[in-house]
C-alpha cells in the first residue's frame, strides 16, 4: 500500500495524462501516474499525427529528444469512388521550415519518450496498473483511486483522469455518461513496413519530408467515415473509420472496410509488396461540442479523449487532448500554490483555460458539424463523391462529344440526384456548420 | 472487382497479447436471443471475437480484443455485456498503436 498522499494522480499516461502529469511535476507538484499498459503507449494508438505547437508549450526543445518520423509537407484530400478518386493536393517548400508544424509520430514510440520526461520531471510512474475505482468521501468528492494492485486507496488532492475514449471509472462514478453509439467513430489501422527509398519514391518525397492522404467517399460505402494514409520513415499507416452507429446498421466488416480501402486502385500500388506488422483498433470521439461532458467537479477534472475533446474535421485529436491536460496541469498548479482546495468551483479555472483557448473556439465553430454529416452521410459520402467522378471523367475524355454538351450533362446529373434544391440546401447547410 | 472476405485471425496475428487465462475481460449475460446490438457485433467487433452458435446464441473468445470499446458503446448500456479492463499489463500489447 502507498502510504503517502499524492498532489495529483493522473490516471493514464497518453497525450492527456502525460501533458498533464509534466506540467504538475515540472513544477514542484507531487504527481502519481498510473498505466494499465505494459509500458506508457502500449495500450495507445493514433494514425498520427503530431502538431508541434502545443507539444513545445510543454516541452519547448521536443524536436531534440523527441521520435518523430517525418515532418508533412503535404496533403492530399481524396474523394473516392469505387475505381477514381477526384483529389485536392497541396504541397509546400515552406514546409520544409527550420520548426516544422506537423510530424507523423507512432504512439507507443512516442508516449513513452513523453512518459519519461513526465517521469525525468519527478512525476511517480507506476505501470501494469489498472485504476479499478475511482474513491469519494461522504460528500462525493473524489479522494483518490483504487487499483488492482494489493493494497488499498491511494489518495491525492485532485484526480486527473485521462483514460482514453474509452474510459470506465468515469461513467461508473457517474461524472460522465457512456458515449452514444452516433459520437465515435472505429478506426482500425495497419502498419505497413517498406525500405524508406521506396516510400520516398512512391510518395515523391526527399529525407524526412511527410504526405498525409485524407480520403472519403464510396469506400464508406454510404456512412460518415474516412480513409487515411500517413508515411512513417520506414512505415505507412492505412486505415479506415466509420461512426459506431453507422457500422451496427450494416453488415460491413471494419477488416473488411481496411481490404477494400487498400485493394483500391488508387491506393494499392502505395502499399504494394508492404510487410503488415500490426492491427490495430480505436475509437474516436466524433460528436464534438455538444457532447462535451461535465469536465470538473470536487476533486477531479477530465482530459484528453475520455472529455471527447477531439476536433473531428481537421483531424485534431491528441493535440486537444495535449492542451487540456497542459490546462488542467496549470490550473490544478495555481490553486496549489494559492492552498485552494481542489474543489469543483476552483477546479472551473481548468474550464476557463479551455474557454478561452482555441480548443473550446475551435468546437464551438465546428458544433454543427457532426450531426450534419451524419444525417446526410448518404449525399455527402455516396452521391457527390460519384458525381463528381463522372463530371472530371466527363472533362477530361476526349470523344468528340461537343464540349457544350458535356457540361451540360454533368449539371444535369448533378440536377437529377439532388434537384436544384437539393443542391442549394446541401450547400448551404455545409456553409452554415462550417461558419 | 470481387474481395474475398478478409481474415481477421490472420491481422490478430501480428499482434502481441498477454492473455489473463481463465480472466475474460468481456462477459457476456445469459441469453436465449441476442439484442439486436449483440447480434451487430459479430460483423462489428474488429478483432472478430464474438460469433453466433449453432443455437443462435452470441458467445464472446475476447483473447484477440484490441480493447476498443466498441462492444461496450453498444451493448454495456442495455447490460447485454460486462466490460472490464484487462489486469494491469495483461491483454493487447501494441508495438506501434
Amino acid at each position: 500500500m502507498i502510504e503517502e498522499k499524492f498532489d495529483a494522480i493522473v490516471i493514464g499516461a497518453g497525450m492527456a495524462g502525460n501533458a498533464a502529469a509534466y506540467t504538475m511535476a515540472s513544477r514542484g507538484l507531487k504527481v502519481l501516474q498510473l498505466e494499465r499498459g505494459e509500458y506508457p503507449g502500449s495500450k495507445n494508438v493514433q494514425g498520427g499525427i503530431l502538431y508541434a505547437d502545443m507539444l513545445e508549450k510543454i516541452i519547448p526543445n521536443f524536436r531534440e529528444e523527441a521520435p518523430l518520423e517525418r515532418h508533412l509537407v503535404e496533403q492530399r484530400f481524396w474523394m473516392m469512388t469505387d475505381r477514381s478518386h477526384t483529389g485536392l493536393q497541396y504541397r509546400s517548400d515552406d514546409f520544409n521550415e527550420e520548426s516544422p508544424n506537423r510530424y507523423t509520430i507512432i504512439r507507443s514510440q512516442f508516449d513513452r519518450w513523453f512518459n519519461r520526461e513526465a517521469q525525468a520531471k519527478g512525476t511517480i510512474v507506476i505501470a501494469e496498473t489498472t485504476v479499478t475505482q475511482l474513491v469519494s468521501d461522504a460528500y462525493g468528492k473524489v479522494i483518490g483511486v483504487s487499483t488492482d494492485r494489493r493494497g488499498g486507496t491511494i489518495f491525492a488532492d485532485v484526480v486527473v483522469i485521462a483514460e482514453g475514449v474509452n474510459g470506465l471509472l468515469g461513467s461508473r462514478a457517474g461524472l460522465r455518461e457512456t458515449p452514444k453509439a452516433d459520437h465515435v467513430a472505429l478506426a482500425v489501422k495497419e502498419m505497413h513496413f517498406l525500405p524508406r527509398e521506396t516510400i520516398e519514391a512512391r510518395f515523391n518525397l526527399h529525407g524526412d519530408e511527410g504526405v498525409v492522404i485524407e480520403a472519403a467517399g464510396t469506400i464508406s460505402k454510404g456512412m460518415t467515415g474516412m480513409g487515411f494514409i500517413y508515411t512513417n520513415k520506414e512505415s505507412i499507416s492505412v486505415g479506415m473509420g466509420c461512426l459506431v452507429s453507422d457500422f451496427a446498421g450494416t453488415t460491413e466488416t471494419p477488416y473488411g472496410m481496411l481490404e477494400a480501402f487498400k485493394k483500391h486502385p488508387s491506393v494499392a500500388p502505395l502499399l504494394e509488396g508492404s510487410e503488415v506488422k500490426e492491427y490495430a483498433a480505436h475509437l474516436i470521439p466524433e460528436g464534438g461540442y455538444k457532447t462535451i461532458p461535465e469536465l470538473f467537479g470536487d476533486g477531479w477534472v477530465v482530459v484528453g479523449d475520455a472529455a471527447q475533446l477531439n476536433n473531428a474535421i481537421h483531424r485534431e485529436g491528441s493535440n486537444l487532448a495535449m492542451t487540456s491536460g497542459r490546462f488542467a496541469g496549470e490550473a490544478i498548479f495555481q490553486l496549489k500554490t494559492r492552498r485552494e482546495p481542489m474543489t469543483k468551483q476552483n477546479l472551473a479555472l481548468y474550464k476557463k483555460l479551455l474557454d478561452d483557448s482555441f480548443v473550446m473556439k475551435d468546437l464551438k465553430k465546428y458544433k454543427d458539424m457532426p450531426a450534419l454529416l451524419h444525417t446526410q452521410a448518404k449525399n455527402y459520402f455516396l452521391a457527390y463523391p460519384k458525381l463528381m467522378s463522372n463530371a472530371m471523367e466527363n472533362f477530361l475524355r476526349v470523344d468528340g462529344t461537343p464540349k457544350i454538351d458535356k457540361e451540360k450533362a454533368s449539371i444535369r446529373a448533378f440536377v437529377r440526384e439532388r434537384k436544384w434544391t437539393g443542391l442549394f440546401g446541401d450547400a448551404v447547410r455545409l456553409a452554415r456548420a462550417w461558419r | 472487382m470481387s474481395i474475398q472476405p478478409a481474415r481477421v485471425e490472420e491481422k490478430l496475428y501480428q499482434n502481441r497479447y498477454l492473455v489473463d487465462a481463465g480472466k475474460p475481460h468481456i462477459v457476456i449475460e445469459p441469453h436465449s436471443t441476442p439484442s439486436k446490438n449483440l447480434l451487430a457485433m459479430t460483423t462489428l467487433c474488429p478483432a472478430g471475437c464474438y460469433a453466433e452458435n449453432s443455437a443462435g446464441q452470441v458467445e464472446i473468445t475476447p483473447d484477440g480484443c484490441l480493447e476498443c470499446g466498441t462492444c461496450r458503446i453498444l451493448c454495456e448500456p442495455s447490460g447485454d455485456i460486462v466490460w472490464n479492463y484487462p489486469r494491469g499489463g495483461y491483454g493487447v500489447l501494441f508495438k506501434f498503436g
